[in-house]
């Protein structure tokens, strides 16, 4: 049976909705870690949760990017085992160099809070393999340093590779470059996006005029392990 | 040893929109009647108080963990170090 990792940082708040998503909704076992733990046994796949890992003091994500946790999920990342950051999650991946490039303050200088569209660019990577090609579905952001931004040399990687996995579509909550709002590494298997998945996942708690197709960003990974397990 | 006080400032680098920046420039600046202001950068500023045998060693110690530690992302931002005080 897959086992999924949940890294914790102080400030992390969106650990437990991951939690509870995978346990409750999914029915995958996925147990907290704490960002101390410099060895890490027996997990299929890694999250890092949304949040403001030590208070965002400096950069977003960058005192947690060199915590003894990010280390081995580096470690983990290079042996092919699948890596997802979320929001927080995102910007402390892009620190710790696993994904290219920067999340800056949005273009409107303000936190942005609300509902948007994605849609899906790259439906090969392990956490977006049950979207249809081009899917666009509904979810939430939140955060204040959103926006994506590399120079040429690195988009044009992204493009080449196929590395955008989302883009907002008919919306711009933070000016990102190219309304970029899921990268992958180039092997595919670390992922980071700045929505929230765990927000979005049950029908109760979804937008008007919105369903809770999120969730299919967790159904591939955990299909993905299953698959990964029999093979 | 003597105690230096070195400035790091953290700029983002010129192709970066600095929305921050435009505003104070446009809103205030412009604004307030300095026309000549061509333009206004925003950027982030530490002190570190620094104990070394010389300004040249502190500088040196600021820069290197600057790098090491990814203080700036090298992506989107340059750094400067600088000596501004001796204590």
């Amino acid at each position: 049976m897959a086992k999924i990792g949940i890294a914790v940082f102080p400030g992390s708040n969106c650990d437990r909705d991951v939690h509870h998503v995978l346990n409750n909704v999914i029915g995958v076992q996925a147990d907290f870690i704490w960002h101390t733990k410099d060895r890490i046994t027996g997990y299929d796949a890694m999250i890092v949760p949304g949040g403001f890992a030590f208070g965002d003091r400096l950069r977003a994500g960058i005192i947690a990017a060199h915590s003894p946790i990010v280390q081995e999920i580096k470690r983990m990342a290079k042996a092919g085992m699948p890596v997802l950051g979320i929001c927080n999650g995102f910007q402390i991946l892009v620190e710790s160099g696993l994904l290219p490039g920067a999340l800056m303050m949005n273009d409107s200088l303000r936190f942005v809070c609300r509902w948007t569209k994605v849609q899906v660019r790259n439906n090969k990577t392990p956490f977006t393999s049950q979207f249809a090609s081009k899917q666009t579905f509904g979810i939430p952001v939140a955060h204040g340093e959103g926006r994506y931004v590399a120079d040429s040399k690195i988009l044009k990687d992204l493009k080449k590779n196929n590395q955008i996995v989302l883009q907002y579509s008919n919306d711009d909550p933070n000016g990102s470059t190219d309304l970029i709002a899921a990268i992958c590494n180039e092997e595919g298997n670390v992922m980071g996006m700045m929505p929230h998945p765990e927000r979005a996942s049950e029908s109760i708690l979804v937008a008007d005029n919105s369903n809770n197709d999120a969730i299919t960003i967790f159904r591939s990974l955990v299909a993905n392990l299953k698959q990964k397990a029999v093979a | 040893m003597a105690k230096y006080i070195v400035q790091v400032v953290i700029e983002n680098k010129p192709y970066i929109n600095d929305p921050e920046g435009e505003t104070i420039h446009r809103d205030l600046v412009v604004k307030g009647g300095y026309s000549s202001v061509q333009s206004v950068r925003s950027a982030k500023m530490l002190k570190m108080a620094v104990t070394d045998k010389s300004e040249k060693e502190a500088e040196t110690t600021v820069k290197k963990l600057c790098e090491e530690l990814r203080i700036f992302n090298p992506v989107v931002s340059n750094c400067t170090v600088q000596v501004s005080d001796k204590l």
